[in-house]
């Protein structure tokens, strides 16, 4: 069992979150991220101090509702531009490696 | 011309490309003379596109000659940040994951821009993803500030900000989600404005943080702020959180004067620890407003002291989310592997640079179960508190006026170990974001190491035209803006 | 081992079942739901996308407000209370047909909530529960590459329009879930805003499944059961987990709470081996959509324009025209098989006859030409009017139905009139006494065995020598008659 010294955060769950981003880590960045990550987290905890009871979260600055479209076609079928980019394809579809269940 | 045509501002450029002094071609020509001139030392510019932008040129020059109106940046060869998408050009974030990526469409911002004229000449550097207070993070080129190539030009919009400053071009797109506009304006002695979200549209503007991304320019002067902001501001109906408001005619009314105006100095961001000299500048253009009529008084925004972790907890929360696009799937950078979970792992290892990862990291954790009450939810609600603070100062004041940064530009290398220091770099323009509100950066002095020092005026929503009445006296009454760093 | 009444609820050695179910309809807009591309079937691979539904860099979503409209429809029709204000959401994952690496969804404050559908098992009409209904977005669509391995990803299905549909834990039997999603592709075929087509994908089905003693109040480990492809297959699936569940149990063993497939060649459930299910999808408010305002008056409009729904029209079946539970249900499942009827019964057929006709022979028409994969049939291929007038034949005697059966099919894709068909050829019932006693007699002439089967007591060889009449007569006999007739000349020298 790994702990760092701050109020931080278990190597165990940079790992975790590593995979729940997908992002492949050396061990030296696990431990670094680990540290600094700790650190952050340690800063923040300010925030747990102010009384935020009844305060309603903002999701959104501004005031009015979601703006909404005509139910309409308004894009021509896809040529090959969209296309033009991907890494692998099968004719116009993409192509990626087998999912290991 | 006894003035080089690049030391013109935009108005003026547009004035006399309007007036056939000069062909969008021949000022074309020379700004991108002056690019080849200037980068080796400034390194602005990741992508620069000199036919696609003479042949914009000559298309202005064609519909002129035949009658036609040019548009109100007619002409003028601007640059665009490189998280800003561009048919056709090459458009990276800075980042290794969009390396080779050339997007199929225009932002709306873009679209706006080439609709009134403007020349793009090229795709400013950034830091990767927007992601950074100095343009350092950037995985694909340097930027240095023009007025110390020891510095940095300030971030994210580093690239634009120099671009500005050494004079390649009239006019330069950032974003701001931070301060990534008004930070490298006050680094890079230029003038930047950072509008009211939802004033201008995101639409193909590579998202970082959603609820705080704004696109805005850094310019010379004032009155090109206010042309530009004109350009592009406005509806779309691509973009569900654009605001429907009318946009004013900015370039009226510049001139009206602060006399009468109540001006409001938040004690907070006058911060200990801060630099003198840009105590010293940012009181010195206060007093100059107060001279040219203007009353000052103290007030408070007492929940400054949480705008940083706030700010970090939801910008990484929405960032980890947005950027999970980047997966090798259907265009970026993509590690051959041998499974899908592997694929995805590499790639984005492979395509994301330190601070990146750092900022999803941070953001994934805080929304994740069990966490997400105590970071992201709180954060939401201490941003609640932010605004209120502001809403209760401009119950009393037009409009704040706080320095930009806590220093001048830094050394490059000197913060970039120390993600903190770094964060703090925010303190004074972060708080903006989170309320939504307009804020203009000017010139409003310099250091004994001749660094600019920035003025931050800070608005209530859509009255952008405020800012730029009050950055306009300011700079009718000196000459900050007139100075450049290099001949 | 199970009951088999099919109203009851369902148990297993004192254990009954929980089940909850989760549908996906797919919405008949025009086009997808945050972006202006086509949301119809079909097309090349990655054609009908945009920059918004592949997820490029820097797009943003804007609301199909017919997609709202859809699912206030939905929710006045199953009774829900629709939400003036709803947000959405992004649920968070990785999956190479999820180009955003979210999925915009509604999470903590959906657009409907708290209603309910009233289904009818056995002519036993229930209440289910229906937790809340709200809007997201499709995927694309993966497929496994069978040359190299690996997948492909087309994208076409990438935005279209969804509503999630999420059932309360009332349903006790697989009939009844069978029943409940019967009814709720009813609901929204009448509201013309999903074709309801399981096994094209259209309308998804899963179920959360799970058991306890009868009579508890505790909850016991919920199961998800993904993979269902058909009415039938729910039906069968949800048979197979609950036993499965039970036989777990009583051998002293736990249940693992997690998702399993149902493999419908094999005929049983599998856990999937994936870690799928240990997802954590940080759902967080959707920064790039401000909240959806539904106004009291839209709702109205929306109310307005329902059309009479399936449990109410069932209702006023019975009533008005004194059906049966059961041949009401049948009648008003399909929409457009409703108005047929109704436009038979106006065209002067009397109602129960011409239930009769429709819950036969019009469904079977509808099966076998495939009728029903359109969401309303509007090009019939024989007219209300024209079952109507073969009703009336038959009613007034002027037929047998025999001959009106028979008539039927030569009506399809035709305007003839049936009743100048009969009076062309002479199709007219025989009810002549003269003339049938005639073919009665050459039938029992020809059909010794029978006959002495029929004398010997067997009472159902009765049917055959009609029948033999029947054909004799070209379908024409009075049956009636037929039968008075055969039974006279058959019984005098009956035995016993």
């Amino acid at each position: 069992m790994r702990y760092v010294h701050t109020v931080g955060i278990h190597i165990d769950e940079v790992r975790r979150i590593a995979t729940l981003a997908r992002l492949r880590l050396e061990a030296a960045e696990e431990e670094r991220l680990c540290a600094e990550l700790g650190a952050i987290l340690e800063a923040f905890e300010r925030l747990q101090r102010l009384d935020t009871a009844g305060v309603a979260p903002t999701a959104h600055v501004e005031e009015f509702g979601a703006p909404l479209r005509a139910d309409e076609v308004t894009n021509l079928p896809a040529d090959e531009a969209l296309l033009a980019g991907a890494p692998a394809r099968d004719g116009r579809r993409f192509r990626v490696p087998k999912i290991i269940e | 011309m006894s003035v080089p045509p690049y030391q013109w501002s935009l108005r003026e450029a547009a004035a006399r490309i309007r007036r056939r002094e000069i062909s969008a071609v021949e000022l074309t020509r020379t700004a991108l003379a002056r690019i080849q001139a200037v980068e080796p030392a400034i390194g602005a510019f990741l992508t620069c596109c000199e036919a696609d932008a003479l042949a914009a040129a000559e298309s202005i020059d064609r519909r002129m000659a035949a009658g036609e109106d040019p548009g109100s940046l007619g002409g003028v060869p601007v640059a665009v940040k490189d998280n800003i998408c561009t048919a056709g050009v090459r458009t990276t974030a800075a980042s290794r994951m969009l390396e080779s990526f050339v997007p199929a469409f225009d932002a709306t911002v873009t679209a706006k821009l080439r609709h009134a004229g403007a020349v793009i000449v090229g795709k400013t550097n950034c830091d990767e993803f927007a992601m950074g207070s100095s343009t350092e993070n950037s995985a694909l080129g340097q930027t240095r500030n023009p007025w110390d190539s020891s510095r940095v030009p300030g971030g994210s919009s580093g690239g634009s900000g120099a671009a500005v400053a050494a004079r390649e071009v009239y006019a330069a797109l950032g974003t701001d989600t931070g301060g990534s506009i008004r930070l490298p304006a006050a680094f890079c002695g230029v003038v930047g404005l950072k509008p009211t979200y939802g004033r201008v549209s995101r639409f193909g503007v590579i998202a970082y943080a959603s609820s705080l991304d704004q696109v805005g320019p850094l310019t010379r002067d004032v009155t090109d702020a206010a042309m530009v902001l004109e350009a592009i501001a406005g509806h779309d109906p691509a973009d569900s959180t654009a605001s429907p408001r009318p946009v004013p005619a900015y370039q009226d009314g510049l001139d009206a004067g602060v006399r009468g105006m109540r001006l409001g100095l938040p004690r907070e961001y006058f911060v200990q620890g801060m630099h003198p000299e840009v105590d010293r500048a940012v009181r010195a253009a206060v007093g100059e407003l107060e001279r040219l009529g203007a009353s000052i008084e103290e007030v408070s925004l007492p929940h400054t002291d949480y705008a940083i972790a706030t700010y970090y907890l939801i910008a990484t929360a929405e960032a980890s989310s947005n950027l999970a696009r980047y997966d090798g799937v259907r265009y970026g950078l993509r590690v051959p592997s041998a499974n899908l979970g592997e694929m995805y792992e590499r790639s984005r290892a492979a395509g994301f640079g330190t601070e990146v990862k750092r900022r999803i990291m941070l953001g994934t954790y805080a929304l994740s179960a069990g966490y997400y009450d105590a970071y992201y939810l709180k954060a939401q609600q201490v941003r609640t508190l932010i605004r209120r603070d502001f809403a209760q100062a401009f119950e009393r004041c037009d409009a704040l006026l706080t320095p930009v940064a806590p220093t001048p530009a830094f050394r490059l290398g000197e913060r970039i170990d120390d993600p903190l220091t770094m964060y703090l770099s925010d303190i004074l323009t972060i708080s903006v974001n989170l309320a939504g509100l307009p804020a203009l950066a000017v010139p409003c002095g310099m250091d004994s190491d001749g660094l600019p020092i920035g003025l931050q005026v800070i608005g209530r929503p859509f009255d952008e035209a405020t800012l730029l009445r009050i950055g306009y006296a300011h700079e009718l009454a000196s000459d900050w803006h007139r100075r450049s760093p290099l001949p | 081992m199970t009951q088999a009444a099919a109203g009851a609820p369902w148990t297993l050695e004192g254990y009954e079942a929980v089940i909850g179910l989760e549908v996906h309809a797919e919405l008949l807009t025009r086009a997808k739901v945050f972006c202006g591309c086509s949301a119809a079937f079909g097309g090349e691979p990655n054609t009908n996308v945009c920059p918004v539904c592949l997820g490029m860099p820097g797009v943003l979503p804007v609301l199909n407000r017919r997609v709202v409209e859809f699912a206030i429809r939905a929710g006045l029709a199953t009774n829900c209370t629709i939400a003036p204000r709803s947000r959405f959401a992004r649920k968070n994952y990785f999956y190479p047909d999820l180009p955003k690496g979210y999925q915009i969804s509604m999470y903590e404050a959906p657009l409907c909530t708290g209603g309910w559908l009233e289904i009818v098992v056995d002519g036993v009409p229930r209440r289910v529960g229906l937790t809340r209904i709200h809007i997201e977005e499709d995927t694309g669509k993966n497929i496994h590459d069978l040359v190299a391995g690996g997948s492909l990803v087309d994208f076409n299905r990438s935005g279209v329009p969804l509503l999630e549909i999420v059932g309360e834990p009332d349903i006790r039997s697989p009939a009844e879930a069978g029943a409940y999603l019967r009814a709720l592709r009813s609901v929204l075929q009448y509201l013309e805003i999903c074709d309801g087509n399981m096994e094209e994908g259209s309308f998804r089905c899963d179920a959360n499944v799970s058991v306890r003693p009868v009579g508890s109040s505790i909850l016991g480990t919920k199961v998800e059961i993904k993979n269902m492809n058909s009415f039938r297959h729910v039906e069968r699936a949800l048979a197979w987990e609950l036993r499965r569940q039970v036989r777990t149990l009583q051998a002293g063993e736990r249940l693992v709470q997690e998702t399993r497939l149902w493999d419908a060649e094999r005929e049983e459930t599998r856990a999937m081996r994936s870690k799928e299910h240990a997802h954590d999808y940080r759902y967080f408010p959707e920064p790039d959509l401000l909240p959806l305002e539904v106004s009291q008056a839209w709702i109205e409009e929306v109310r307005a324009s329902l059309p009479e729904l399936p449990g109410a029209r069932r209702r006023r079946f019975e009533g008005e025209y004194g059906l049966s539970a059961y041949d009401a249900d049948v009648l008003t499942q399909r929409k457009d098989v409703a108005d047929f009827f109704e436009a038979g019964v106006a065209a002067g057929a009397q109602a129960k006859e011409m239930a009769n006709w429709v819950t036969t022979e019009i469904l079977r028409i509808v099966r076998e030409q495939r009728l029903d994969t359109q969401l309303v049939i509007r090009d019939w291929p024989i007219t209300p009017a024209q079952v109507a007038a073969l009703a009336r034949l038959v009613d007034g005697g002027q037929i047998t139905r025999n001959t009106a059966k028979q008539l039927l099919p030569r009506l399809i894709g035709t305007d003839d009139d049936p009743a100048r068909i009969v009076e062309r050829e002479g199709l007219g019932q025989v009810s002549d006494r003269g003339a049938l006693q005639q073919a009665v007699h050459e039938v029992i002439r020809q059909a010794p065995e029978q006959v002495a089967q029929f004398r010997a007591g067997k009472e159902r060889v009765l049917g055959f020598l009609v029948g033999q009449v029947m054909k004799a007569t070209g379908g024409k006999a009075n049956p009636q008659l037929v039968q008075e007739l055969l039974r006279a000349a058959l019984s005098p020298e009956r035995k016993g």
